[in-house]
């Protein structure tokens, strides 16, 4: 997978098929997109908490599993007031 | 491979991708790949009020098993070019259905 080469050892965001955000450090992947990513942590959505941190790790995700690997602009990422966002949380995939 | 070979022409224009999630991506479309994954840059959630969670995200890579539908701009989409393409495509597939039957068969 070529094309994901770019993002390896940068912060990306990974949207799974279940609705989860799983935010963390790529290290690795291959042409099913399963990937190794590091230091993950599960961001939790809610509209009406703030939104939930939790360590996860060092994961290994199947490919099967993956919808969106979003590369994570650090400045931005920063910026970001976790405690103060609410958003609805993603439907897991239909059909 | 006919649809690689299309959304290989679409590269640099402004789509917009939504996913069997009912997420909706819209972004410049970086590149494409043969199980058409897409590359997107400059990205934007549509309902980005209701789905904040790709705020920090500008570059996205999206899995083909995820896309319901890819929305494109017509004026960059060549309709009769298109149809003839996949009627070729169609009528090579047929040739090479007729030429692997065993030639037993067609003598009945």
């Amino acid at each position: 997978m070529s094309q994901l080469q770019p993002y390896v050892d940068c912060k990306v965001s990974v949207v799974m098929t279940d609705g989860r955000l799983i935010v963390g450090t790529l290290r690795g992947l291959d042409q099913t997109t399963n990937i190794i990513v590091q230091g993950c942590q599960e961001r939790i959505f809610s509209e009406d908490e703030p939104v939930e941190v939790v360590g996860l790790g060092l994961y290994m995700i199947r490919g099967d599993n993956i919808a969106v690997i979003g590369l994570v602009d650090e400045k931005a990422d920063a910026a970001l007031d976790l405690d103060s966002l609410r958003g609805e949380p993603l439907s897991p995939l239909k059909a | 491979m006919l649809f690689y070979s299309f959304f290989k022409t679409q590269v640099g224009q402004q789509v917009t991708i939504e996913l069997k999630n009912d997420l909706a991506i819209q972004g410049t479309l970086e590149s494409v790949d043969q199980f058409l994954n897409f590359k997107l840059k400059d990205i934007r959630v549509v309902d980005e009020e209701r789905y904040p969670h790709m705020l920090s995200v500008k570059n996205c890579f999206i899995r083909g098993s995820v896309v319901r539908y890819v929305q494109l701009l017509p004026s960059t989409v060549d309709t009769a070019l298109l149809q003839d393409a996949a009627r070729r495509e169609a009528q090579s597939t047929q040739q090479m259905q007729q030429q692997a039957r065993p030639a037993n068969v067609a003598t009945a």
